[in-house]
């Protein structure tokens, strides 16, 4: 199955695709890896083989995408890549801190983190304190006889008034917190993310509705092309800087989850489900995130890479791919508005709050159409 | 409870086989007392002997893990897997590493920590601290071991047979569907499943057992509020146990009936929803893991008390934290599932809730520093143990309060932050709490004392390893390591090192304490009643070590006035 897949996506792209045909592996698992009958027990084998068709990827029979983008044009033509990876940005290092945000979510709540780690530190420390105080001064030696002191109703309520005061004191930018986290500003972009064992692929229905199928690179690849191991594609996810980019996730066949430590963002890709979430990235990079739920064999082995780029950029990135930017002219082909992409019918939206919930399934049903007007102007 | 003597006594007389003196001390033959038992005590020493071998089996599965981690890249993963007889092919390698994480957590929840608490220590202790002859149901206490046994063998079983990209369940121990459904074709899920019913039925029916004894077979005078904090933890355990336990064998049936009956409960495309399976696994998985850390509040009490010199602080304050943290357990599961795309009140609610936790944990902890305060502290085995747990189990519960947070739970999700947090608080908490209970009562279980320069020994290398094991994996967590991962990219190399490093550390200091334990079993100094002095003033202290096969054949009566 891996194998077709690859082997389509590599017909499409050719120039990309040599790293497609088989995820990246150790030097020493090397032997296994190079026989295309290696998954044909996965359970994903009796999914349809990759067509020609690449839209065809939406519908949820399909869950194999072929891997080449909405129109065919631009085969021939190589996708750009824009921003190399900068160590310490957007992927870890050997640090004892977080890795750096990019988002003012990712802002807030590192320094969020930041009090908590001072909070914590503090409580532990106080407990060691007391706990090096009673070892010194109340050990036998130092203290033959015991006192029968069991009750001590005032220093009882102290110790259980006192958490109560700082867990308040915790909850307050917790809450504040999450509900920035959910207040969805009006999505400059959205984009779908769609978990597959083992690879992510990602869909623009706001410019044209084609598809990016993202692969890990062997370690070779990698190393050829200056990305850290584990963590290089072959496709990545573009975004433009300074903008919100609204992410749908959901899953061909087992949960996956989409996560960028850099963003701040993590949620879960469900089968039979869409969730929501959103990110605004402040500056031009690439950054790196890896699959954080359990979701088979190569759970380890789909890592995510999102080029956040200029809008110039992201117009030439959206062009090479076939696709068109809102406000610009339709492309001739009617295929953009032929197939929803909508993945599964019994998907259910998760966000609570009534307007992005609403804006949700209102996003989905405009961009199924693929009108330009759908969440308005993406590339200003 | 004067009627269970009277019948021990019964059978002892029928019992022709056996001599014919009806002492106290008079034991069966080695199989029907081995196989057959329904003596608490040796029931209790079944569960340990059990639950040491299953600790030796999921031990080693961690350093099989901690050994392919310690460099980035496969190491040994594809060796091992043709070693298992698994074909050539890279997923079939790597399906055997979510095998090991699989079999290393459900042995360690199902077949170490609940049997070495409950079964064990529990079974040897709570009959005899509540001056109890034996447990209420002492044949349904038999078939609570012994349904543990095809248990385990039924989990072991399931790595030689097909789980979908290789031999074995390799879906985590959570086996979230649709991974567990759809996405591992092959018995070796269903074995996985059918192993747990089997753990869970033998939980049920040891927590009604324990239900019942506590509730009816209290020596007289022995009010609740005069029980030992030990039997409080195991009766608040056993409620717990009896409430999330079915649950959880609704929700593995499910599972079996998507696998094999073609039910939709948690597949989309039927009309179900793979995360209500989640709910349901966590509803029964929040409380499991008070239920593997309750019993050793337990133990820690009487350890800190009796090396203190010192009753118990604020006794009530402490069985009542425990009643409040069994009872809010109940109500945060969904905090393990911030990312699953919960709604937004949803997310406040259970940040809150979760938090709430830390108030009553809070005043265990200073309740037990309290103790010690004003005592007179004696640094025996059991003691630094219980010393170390308290730090321990204050630095994993503190993580606990960071991941509470739901938004920032967005960030640590799945990463080793979560991993270092609940190995603080059960690899360094529950089973820190079981090496005190352990060094407390070997000298009473097996009669004689060990050495107490290797029990310390023990500890320091294992305080030392398991902090070196598991501090470097915050780290990795900041620095976004994803969970079940058994390659990584470069950057996570030297904590990974350095966490392998702790864990030789740690497995050097538990050679120490088999040494011990076969040290004292065959040559260790005869242990009196009570080694530890005026400080153990619960009735297992007042029984000769090892107790006799039928204690309290007279009752003991509890004076009034404050016991504790």
């Amino acid at each position: 199955m891996k194998s077709l897949k690859s082997l389509g996506f590599a017909a499409a792209l050719a120039a990309m695709t040599l790293g497609g045909a088989a995820s990246a592996q150790a030097p020493a698992a090397t032997p296994a890896t190079t026989s295309p009958t290696a998954t044909a027990t996965t359970p994903d084998s009796g999914q349809a083989p990759a067509t020609a068709t690449a839209k065809d990827s939406a519908a949820p029979a399909a869950a194999a995408s072929g891997g080449a983008t909405a129109t065919a044009a631009p085969a021939a033509s190589k996708i750009p890549e824009f921003n190399k990876p900068v160590p310490g940005i957007g992927q870890p290092t050997d640090a004892i801190s977080l890795q750096p945000q990019f988002t003012d979510i990712g802002l807030f709540a590192q320094r969020f983190d930041t009090a908590l780690i001072y909070i914590i530190t503090a409580i532990c420390l106080i407990v060691l304190g007391l706990l090096g105080w009673v070892i010194v001064r109340y050990n036998r030696r130092a203290n033959p006889t015991p006192s029968r002191t069991s009750h001590n109703t005032v220093i009882e309520i102290v110790w259980t008034v006192a958490p109560v005061l700082i867990l308040l004191c915790i909850a307050v930018p917790s809450i504040k917190l999450l509900a920035r986290q959910y207040s969805t500003p009006k999505a400059d972009l959205t984009v779908k993310v769609i978990g597959h064992q083992w690879y992510w692929s990602y869909q623009y229905p706001d410019n044209g509705d084609f598809e990016v199928v993202s692969n890990i690179l062997t370690d070779a690849q990698d190393k050829a092309k200056g990305e850290p191991r584990q963590l290089g594609v072959d496709a990545r996810m573009v975004v433009p800087v300074n903008s919100v980019i609204k992410i749908i996730t959901t899953s061909d066949d087992v949960i996956h989850s989409f996560a960028v430590p850099a963003f701040w963002t993590k949620m879960d890709a469900v089968p039979g489900r869409l969730n929501e979430t959103w990110f605004k990235v402040n500056k031009t990079g690439l950054y790196y995130g890896q699959c954080s739920e359990l979701c088979g064999a190569r759970h380890g082995y789909m890592p995510i890479a999102v080029d956040v780029v200029t809008r110039e950029q992201f117009a030439q990135w959206v062009a090479a791919n076939g696709g068109t930017m809102p406000g610009a002219a339709k492309p001739a082909s009617s295929d953009a508005t032929a197939n929803s992409p909508i993945s599964n019918p019994t998907a259910t939206t998760a966000n609570p709050e009534p307007g992005a919930g609403a804006s949700t399934t209102a996003t989905e049903n405009t961009t199924a159409a693929a009108t330009p007007a759908s969440q308005g102007a993406t590339t200003n | 409870m004067t009627d269970t003597t009277a019948n021990a006594h019964f059978f002892d007389h029928g019992g022709d086989a056996h001599g014919h003196h009806h002492d106290a001390d008079h034991k069966p033959g080695f199989f029907a007392r081995w196989f057959m038992s329904t003596n608490h005590k040796d029931i209790g020493t079944l569960y340990l002997i059990f639950a040491i071998t299953a600790g030796i089996i999921g031990g080693a599965i961690s350093g099989l893990m901690r050994a392919e981690l310690m460099e980035p890249g496969i190491q040994y993963l594809p060796t091992w897997a043709h070693m298992w007889g698994q074909p050539a092919g890279n997923d079939a390698a790597l399906h055997l590493w979510n095998v090991l994480i699989t079999a290393h957590g459900l042995i360690m929840v199902f077949f170490m920590v609940m049997p070495a608490m409950i079964g064990g220590f529990g079974n040897w202790f709570v009959p005899i601290m509540i001056g109890a002859p034996d447990m209420a149901f002492p044949r349904m206490n038999n078939i609570s071991f012994w349904l543990i046994i095809p248990a385990f063998l039924l989990l072991l079983g399931s790595t030689f047979v097909p789980g979908g990209t290789g031999d074995g369940a390799g879906t985590g121990w959570t086996v979230y569907a649709p991974l567990s459904t759809s996405g591992s074709a092959g018995p070796a899920v269903d074995m996985a499943i059918l192993s747990l019913h089997l753990a869970g039925a033998s939980s049920i029916l040891g927590a009604v057992n324990f239900i019942t004894t506590i509730f009816n077979m209290r020596a007289p005078g022995m009010t609740l509020h005069k029980m030992p904090l030990f039997a409080w933890s195991v009766l608040v355990t056993a409620f717990l146990l009896l409430l999330a336990l079915p649950v959880l064998a609704a929700a593995i049936t499910m599972l079996l009936t998507d696998r094999n009956f073609g039910t939709t409960f948690f597949d989309a495309s039927g009309g179900g929803d793979p995360i209500l399976y989640q709910h349901l696994f966590w509803f029964f998985g929040h409380p499991e893991v008070y239920i593997m850390i309750l019993p050793g509040f337990g133990m820690i009490s009487h350890i800190i008390a009796t090396f203190s010199k010192k009753p118990v602080f604020g006794y009530l304050g402490m069985a009542y934290a425990m009643v409040a943290i069994g009872v809010v357990g109940f109500v945060v599961w969904a905090h393990h599932m911030y990312t699953t795309g919960l709604d937004v009140n949803t997310k406040m609610y259970f940040t809150a809730a979760t938090m709430v936790i830390a108030v009553p944990t809070g005043i265990k902890i200073f309740s037990w520093i309290a103790t010690m305060w004003g005592g007179s502290i004696d640094f025996k085995v059991p003691m630094v143990w219980a010393i170390g747990f308290i730090f321990m189990f204050t630095v994993g519960g503190v993580t606990g309060v960071v991941l509470s947070n739901g938004g920032i739970d967005n960030y640590y999700q799945d990463t080793y932050y979560v991993v270092a947090h609940f190995h603080y608080v059960l690899s360094l908490g529950a089973v820190f709490s079981l090496f005190a209970g352990f060094y407390y009562w070997f000298p009473k279980m097996s009669g004689r004392m060990y050495s107490e320069l290797l029990g310390h020994l023990h500890f320091w290398g294992f305080f030392i390893g398991v902090n070196v094991l598991f501090f470097p994996m915050h780290f990795l967590g900041r620095q976004g390591m994803p969970r079940r991962y058994p390659d990584y990219p470069d950057a996570f190399g030297y904590w990974n090192h350095i966490a392998t490093i702790g864990y030789m550390i740690m497995a050097g200091s538990m050679a120490i304490f088999f040494i011990n334990v076969f040290y004292t079993l065959f040559a260790g100094k005869k242990a009196p009643a009570n080694p530890w002095g005026e400080g153990a003033t619960t009735l297992e202290w007042t029984l000769p070590s090892p107790p006799p096969y039928h204690q309290f054949e007279t009752l003991p009566v509890i004076e009034g006035g404050d016991h504790h």
